[in-house]
């Protein structure tokens, strides 16, 4: 991890305004920021953990815990709550098995998250499944996604 | 083949969302194997545009063949081989995928500025951004005016914040340019995180150089070198068109130092947010750049004065930067003209929620509710009845029936109890509880509160409390009069804009619509049957024809019958999800 967490700050220009696109880099190679990654961090930075703490659970974009394979996120913007994302969101929970509490499945595989708006509001509800936006989803269409990813595992 | 083509796909989120990347592909592809080479200069070109605004009816592609525009909707895959043979090569256009007349409706009492060439050019060419007269105008700010001149015109214009607030865009001009400072800095406010608005977006997908163009004049106007743009993390695609069109503008001259053989100076870097939705309130956002928790400060100075590391900073919003270089070229009086009095210009607001054209709409300032619902938005879903209509997200309020004929501009939805806000209007029908939509609101700025300030930060978790109650049958008598007291307190009490708006979806929901919240309260009925804890399921077995398809679809397994019978939904094991309901073809299944 060191040497990962050295190429990303081999571009670092030691600014303050640099610290939340810093952290960004480290979560998009890393898959989450790891506290072991906070410390070395810290550490080559100069910066109290406690700061860089402070910001990362400020900012909802940063997870402390490894997430799923997987990440379907589903929006919960006005035009997708009147159209059923909260439906969507109850049964999805349910039949992927997520513990209470969380949103990952026990084997990492999938992460389910909601995000509070994406702007698709003309295409509601609103899904985005690894990156691609999906328009008008049904959980029927949603689990059909499901089940090939699972299959092409 | 003596023939000017030009092929127009939607490449904005909701158009990708809709394949149109593969779309775009399958056309390049049809076309070369017909014999015509596809290029973005030659006879024939196929363009990725941005969004068109309506969204709906995704995809839609533009075929202009001499001139001669036809606009296909629903387009598939599948669909491109027939349109490149009978409409491209036989010239016999496919009659039955070409949009309608309601597609021409939601067009006809619109007034496209800001989105005049979204959807239009190619948001990733800067050629395609020129050709239509693009940085005329900061070759203008540049060459023949003084920063004076700038500021005079804006102010003339009439142009007002388009973030929300609605503060007049060429006072905060003024105000930065008479700051005496060596540093200065342009900011664009792209962090638009009102839930059911997605303008910003639009623009920064579809036209970001007009942004870019903005600021630049801005930057003259003002006399700053250092611009950012700061979007959110959920809007990638726009983050990467910006990327794209700052990198032309540094080749082109258009940014960087000495631009255009002039000697100015500016530069634009781009900052992601993380996710906060306080970071979109000015000081919150500029303590995110500077590396700290997005949390807003006391404003004891304008940001004008004292703004991003304390130096004189104009803030302004996407949309309000992409009507400058507008402004700029065809003068202070068109703009002023198009609006009402007290504001210029036009606005955009995404329509959504129950009406049957949903999509991104821009409307001259001045026109009637009544008019975006009914004449752009073609009426609500179903021929349903309306109810109210929300606009300015979670600062906003409801609007009812009554209030339909009031005046879109900041004043008139002000007294309606609303705001403008950055424009998100979702209109509800009767099938939507009013209790409930407070609710969702308060769920939203409670968990987006900073925490920095005791009112917003206890306050609204104890409205939300109080609203849960309510909607779970709980409620007591002296609720309703408990909400507005608490309301009121951490309307005059937050610290920022979050807080000191956040009960307003609850002030205007109890002030039109009490009697939602006494049905809750008192019979313990949400006459919406939205409210979960409040509603049962149940077949009526007249209806029902025992076809078992919401037997199969329950989650809970808790719907008995045999096939060909009228099936029965045991109360006992029912988790109210309400997917039989929508699952059944002859709605059998109702709820109460």
């Amino acid at each position: 991890m060191e040497k990962k967490l050295e190429r990303i700050l081999k571009n670092y220009v030691k600014d303050e305004c640099n610290i939340i696109s810093t952290l960004q880099d480290v979560q998009e190679i890393l898959g989450y920021i790891p506290e072991e990654a906070v410390n070395v961090l810290s550490k080559k930075l100069d910066i109290p953990t406690s700061r860089l703490f402070g910001i990362i659970t400020f900012y909802s974009q940063f997870h402390l815990k490894p997430r799923g394979e997987n990440v379907i996120t589903v929006c919960r913007g006005t035009a997708c709550h009147v159209n059923g994302s909260e439906r969507l969101i109850n049964r999805l929970f349910l039949e992927l098995e997520i513990p209470p509490g969380g949103d990952t499945t026990d084997d990492l595989r999938f992460t389910v998250e909601k995000v509070n708006c994406i702007g698709a509001c003309g295409i509601a509800p609103a899904v985005v499944l690894n990156n691609k936006v999906r328009g008008k989803m049904t959980f029927e269409k949603l689990m059909r996604e499901i089940r090939n990813i699972k299959a092409g595992e | 083949m003596n023939k000017d083509i030009s092929i127009k796909v939607c490449t904005g989120t909701g158009g990708i969302a809709a394949g149109g990347n593969e779309i775009l592909s399958e056309f390049k592809k049809a076309l070369s194997s017909a014999g015509i080479e596809a290029s973005f200069n030659g006879n024939c070109s196929v363009h990725k545009v941005g969004c068109r605004g309506f969204c709906a009816r995704d995809l839609l592609v533009d075929i202009i063949i001499n001139g001669e525009k036809t606009t296909y909707q629903y387009v598939k895959p599948d669909m491109v081989a027939r349109i490149v043979s009978e409409h491209i090569i036989e010239g016999n256009p496919v009659t039955e995928w070409i949009v309608g007349e309601d597609y021409h409706n939601f067009h006809k009492k619109q007034l496209r500025v800001v989105l005049s060439d979204c959807g239009e050019i190619d948001p990733e060419d800067i050629n395609s951004y020129i050709k239509v007269g693009g940085y005329e105008a900061a070759r203008k700010a540049l060459t023949a005016m003084n920063p004076e001149e700038i500021v005079r015109i804006i102010k003339d214009s009439n142009l007002r914040g388009r973030g929300g607030a609605g503060f007049p865009t060429g006072f905060k001009w003024e105000l930065t340019l008479k700051s005496k400072s060596d540093v200065k800095y342009v900011i664009c406010n792209g962090d638009e995180g009102d839930p059911g608005a997605f303008m910003d977006r639009a623009v920064m997908e579809g036209d970001p150089h007009s942004v870019i163009e903005g600021m630049i004049i801005c930057a003259k106007a003002i006399g700053s070198t250092l611009g950012y743009i700061y979007v959110r993390a959920e809007y990638p695609l726009a983050v990467k068109r910006l990327q794209m069109a700052i990198d032309r503008c540094c080749e082109t001259g258009f940014l960087g130092k000495n631009i255009l053989g002039t000697g100015f100076d500016f530069h634009i870097k781009i900052f992601k947010g993380a996710g906060a939705f306080v970071c979109g309130e000015a000081t919150a956002l500029m303590r995110s750049i500077e590396g700290k928790r997005g949390m807003p400060t006391p404003k004891l100075w304008h940001s004008a004065i004292k703004g991003l590391w304390d130096k004189p900073t104009v803030l302004n919003n996407v949309e309000t930067l992409a009507n400058i270089p507008r402004i700029i070229l065809k003068g202070a009086d068109w703009y002023r003209g198009l609006g009402t009095e007290k504001s210029g210009g036009t606005k955009i607001f995404a329509l959504t929620g129950k009406v049957k054209n949903t999509g991104l709409i821009e409307v001259p300032l001045g026109i009637s509710l009544r008019e975006i619902i009914y004449d752009i938005g073609g009426g609500i879903e179903g021929d349903r009845k309306f109810k109210a209509v929300q606009t300015g997200g979670p600062s906003g309020g409801c609007i009812p029936a009554e209030f339909l004929d009031t005046e879109v501009d900041y004043e008139p939805l002000a007294i309606a109890g609303s705001i403008m806000g950055s424009g998100g209007m979702i209109v509800l029908d009767e099938t939507d509880c009013m209790v409930n939509t407070a609710k969702f609101f308060l769920e939203f700025t409670q968990s987006e509160s900073c925490g920095k300030c005791t009112p917003c930060r206890i306050g609204t978790k104890r409205l939300l409390e109080i609203l849960e109650r309510i909607t779970s049958g709980k409620g007591k008598k002296g609720d309703i009069e408990l909400l507005q007291e608490l309301s009121e307190d951490i309307k005059a009490t937050s610290l920022c804009g979050l807080g000191m708006t956040a009960p307003n979806p609850v002030l205007s929901t109890i002030k039109y619509f009490r009697n939602e919240y006494e049905a809750h309260i008192i019979d313990k009925k949400c006459p919406a049957a939205v409210c979960k804890d409040l509603i049962k399921y149940f077949i009526l077995e007249e209806v029902c024809k025992g076809c078992g398809a919401c037997k199969r679809v329950c989650p809970a397994d808790a719907i008995r019958g045999i096939k060909k019978k009228p099936h029965r939904i045991d109360p006992a094991l029912c988790i109210k999800c309400g997917t039989c309901f929508y699952a059944c073809k002859f709605k059998a299944v109702s709820k109460s």
